[in-house]
């Protein structure tokens, strides 16, 4: 018997009890739909992170003081002259730009409105290198600096809380600890509420926040210092420049840094690694239940051979050979998971449309990715499935004796 | 002596149930010719279902030798003799065995596909459908026909292969005697028209009768002085199934 047969009289028997094929198909797509959801979610997910790390800035270094294991004593605190020197293209030729900021909390007031927000306070470079984009207004300039002007960018959420929407508040003036400011711009939304600050936060220019909001025991001293870094290749080159940098203006010997440098690269390795660990667990748990499927393919085709010992004895006394009648066997169970795949692929891609559907109604940035390689995935496992638990029943038909299986009731 | 197509030296039957051994077959020897029809009888626990399961190539004996169409198949394997099965065998059952969820055609078919015959299939499967007066019901289901009808359609199914031997279990017993002397003249004209050599068992003598030679088995050997002279028998059979038979046509005819 050729294999068009074969499946053609595979069709005809599963036809023939159409509610437990049914009902075993159903095993196998709820499996494959659940495998591919997961996938998709953990993919989008994946994307979704990636995305709002990218969205801080390309090739950005941020270089913080003292140690997070906190083993080295009095670390000194950065400086502007610090940010001067990185910015010095012949100590520090990977080093593209460099922003120095200040950062703290402020009560920012409109009207009758309060918001309590981060403060920034920046050097033009800033917007550069963290990829800020205004609506509308201007950028924080050098003459800003210069004159310490009391100048203020809002970010999109601070807007909404005093102002209730987030365009046409330029001019405004509102006031940061009580001293008032001139709205000069907004910034755009950066979305990817990750790291929940990126939108809620003001920006002032270096000068001003240093000596009228952000006081710090020494008079040049900085929090952060950004520094982008040539092209994303120059990023580990321009991590050694810093060090030796800072290194020799600190006085520090070799290995005991009092600073640390952190890049988007550690960001999107650490978070990769979360991502993907948490995309084969999510996967793990559906491929179980692809599992429970395969195992309700066993049992259907188990009840089968039994029901149709008299067939099989029939079959072999018609001459059906041990491979014949496993063929027959083996092609129904895999017709039922991969059946079952195919409607549990179209299933598994409308359940990544709906969480992506859910995910927009609730302002989410999240969109599920329904991957190439997860259909694949799910396509083979459920053949392998069909193939793997018909093996035990079909070989338990083949083998029946025809004598014993033509006297059965 | 007539060609023979069955040859059965000394053939054993021994089940091993647990402990206790069952001599099913205790040594049986006979031939059968070709053309020859012929009926197996013998009390249940006689060992004449093990005797038809060896003629049949279904099981294999424990000793002795059987000889099908000149071939020794009392020692092949399962594949061969699934084989043997195929082509030198029809099978027609008491509860006549047909898939029911597929057409007489169909099941008419199966053994073809077995042959691996891959072309012409269903116009060999509707010939054998005519020639067992089906011609007008290839497309029914066995359960939109008659007792009488399906095991036509099992006969059709047993000759599809041109084989050496039909092997009939109790082929009239689940059927009312009118309709199993239909089928019983249908298996002997067969044997008449293709010369198929014809074995049935039965419990019933009026079958037994109507066939040239008859097999008793006691306890497992051959109950040899009831063995009935082929030579007496066989003509005055004959001439009453063909009265039978006219008898019945006429009688279709007028309905």
């Amino acid at each position: 018997m050729n294999l068009t047969q074969s499946i053609l009289e595979a069709l005809e028997s599963l036809n023939g009890n159409k509610l437990r094929s049914g009902l075993t198909v159903l095993g196998i797509v709820i499996g494959v739909a659940a495998v591919i959801a997961m996938l998709s979610v953990g993919r989008g997910a994946e994307a979704s992170i990636t995305g709002s790390i990218s969205g801080i800035g390309t090739n950005l270094l941020f270089v913080f003081r003292g140690d997070f294991s906190d083993t080295i004593r009095n670390p000194k605190p950065l400086t502007l002259g610090d940010a001067q020197a990185m910015a010095d293209p012949f100590q520090a030729p990977s080093v593209a730009m460099v922003a120095p900021t200040l950062e703290g909390s402020a009560e920012v007031s409109f009207g009758g409105e309060i918001a309590n927000t981060r403060v920034v306070g920046v050097t033009p470079e800033y917007f550069t290198v963290r990829n800020y984009q205004i609506t509308e207004g201007e950028y924080i300039t050098e003459e800003h600096i210069l004159g310490r002007a009391s100048v203020v960018l809002i970010g999109p959420d601070v807007a909404d809380k005093l102002f209730g929407h987030r365009d046409g508040i330029t001019g405004e003036t509102v006031r940061i600890e009580g001293q008032p400011f001139r709205v000069l711009g907004a910034l755009e939304s950066k979305g990817g509420g990750t790291f929940g600050s990126q939108d809620d936060l003001v920006i002032v220019p270096f000068s001003t926040a240093q000596t009228r909001l952000i006081r710090r025991s020494a008079s040049d001293r900085v929090d952060i210092i950004l520094a982008q870094a040539v092209d994303a290749e120059s990023v580990d080159s321009a991590i050694e420049e810093i060090s030796q940098i800072l290194r020799t203006r600190h006085r520090t010997p070799v290995g005991e840094d009092d600073f640390t440098i952190f890049t988007q690269r550690d960001l999107l390795t650490t978070f990769e690694s979360i991502t993907s660990i948490l995309t084969i667990f999510l996967g793990g748990i559906a491929g179980i239940s692809l599992l429970v499927g395969g195992i309700g393919i066993m049992n259907i085709m188990l009840v089968s051979v039994t029901e149709r010992t008299r067939e099989i004895g029939l079959r072999k006394a018609l001459g059906a050979r041990k491979r014949d009648i496993l063929v027959q066997f083996l092609t129904e169970s895999s017709l039922l998971s991969l059946f079952g795949g195919f409607i549990g692929i179209l299933f598994g891609w409308f359940i990544a449309y709906l969480v992506g559907q859910v995910a927009a109604a609730t302002d989410t940035n999240f969109t599920p990715v329904v991957s190439m390689d997860a259909i694949l995935l799910a396509t083979l496992f459920s053949a392998a499935v069909g193939l793997f638990f018909g093996i035990y029943p079909a070989s338990r038909a083949a083998n029946l004796e025809p004598v014993e299986a033509l006297r059965y009731e | 002596m007539m060609d023979r197509v069955i040859a059965v030296r000394d053939m054993t039957k021994i089940y091993r149930m647990g402990e206790v051994e069952v001599h099913a077959l205790r040594g049986v020897s006979f031939d059968i010719g070709r053309g020859e029809v012929v009926s197996i009888m013998g009390p249940s626990g006689s060992g004449k279902s093990t005797l038809m399961n060896m003629l049949g190539c279904l099981d294999r004996p424990t000793s002795g030798e059987y000889y099908l169409d000149g071939e020794l198949v009392s020692s092949l394997t399962d594949d061969q003799l699934a084989r043997i099965r195929n082509r030198k065998v029809g099978f027609v059952f008491q509860s006549f065995n047909l898939l029911s969820r597929v057409s007489a055609l169909a099941n008419v078919e199966l053994p073809l596909r077995y042959a691996g015959v891959t072309s012409g299939r269903r116009d060999l499967a509707r010939k054998a459908l005519e020639a067992v007066g089906l011609g007008d019901r290839i497309h029914h289901r066995p359960t939109e026909l008659s007792g009488g009808q399906q095991q036509r359609v099992a006969i059709a199914r047993a000759i599809i292969n041109n084989p050496s031997i039909i092997m009939a279990d109790e082929p009239t017993g689940n059927l009312d005697s009118k309709v199993g002397q239909e089928i019983m003249d249908l298996l002997l004209s067969l044997n008449r028209e293709l010369g198929t050599t014809l074995i049935i068992v039965t419990h019933d003598p009026r079958i037994a009768a109507q066939t040239g030679r008859v097999i008793r088995l006691q306890d497992g050997l051959l109950d040899e002085g009831e063995q009935n002279p082929r030579a007496e028998k066989r003509p005055g059979a004959r001439k009453r199934v063909k009265a039978e038979k006219e008898a019945n046509t006429s009688r279709r005819e007028r309905a």
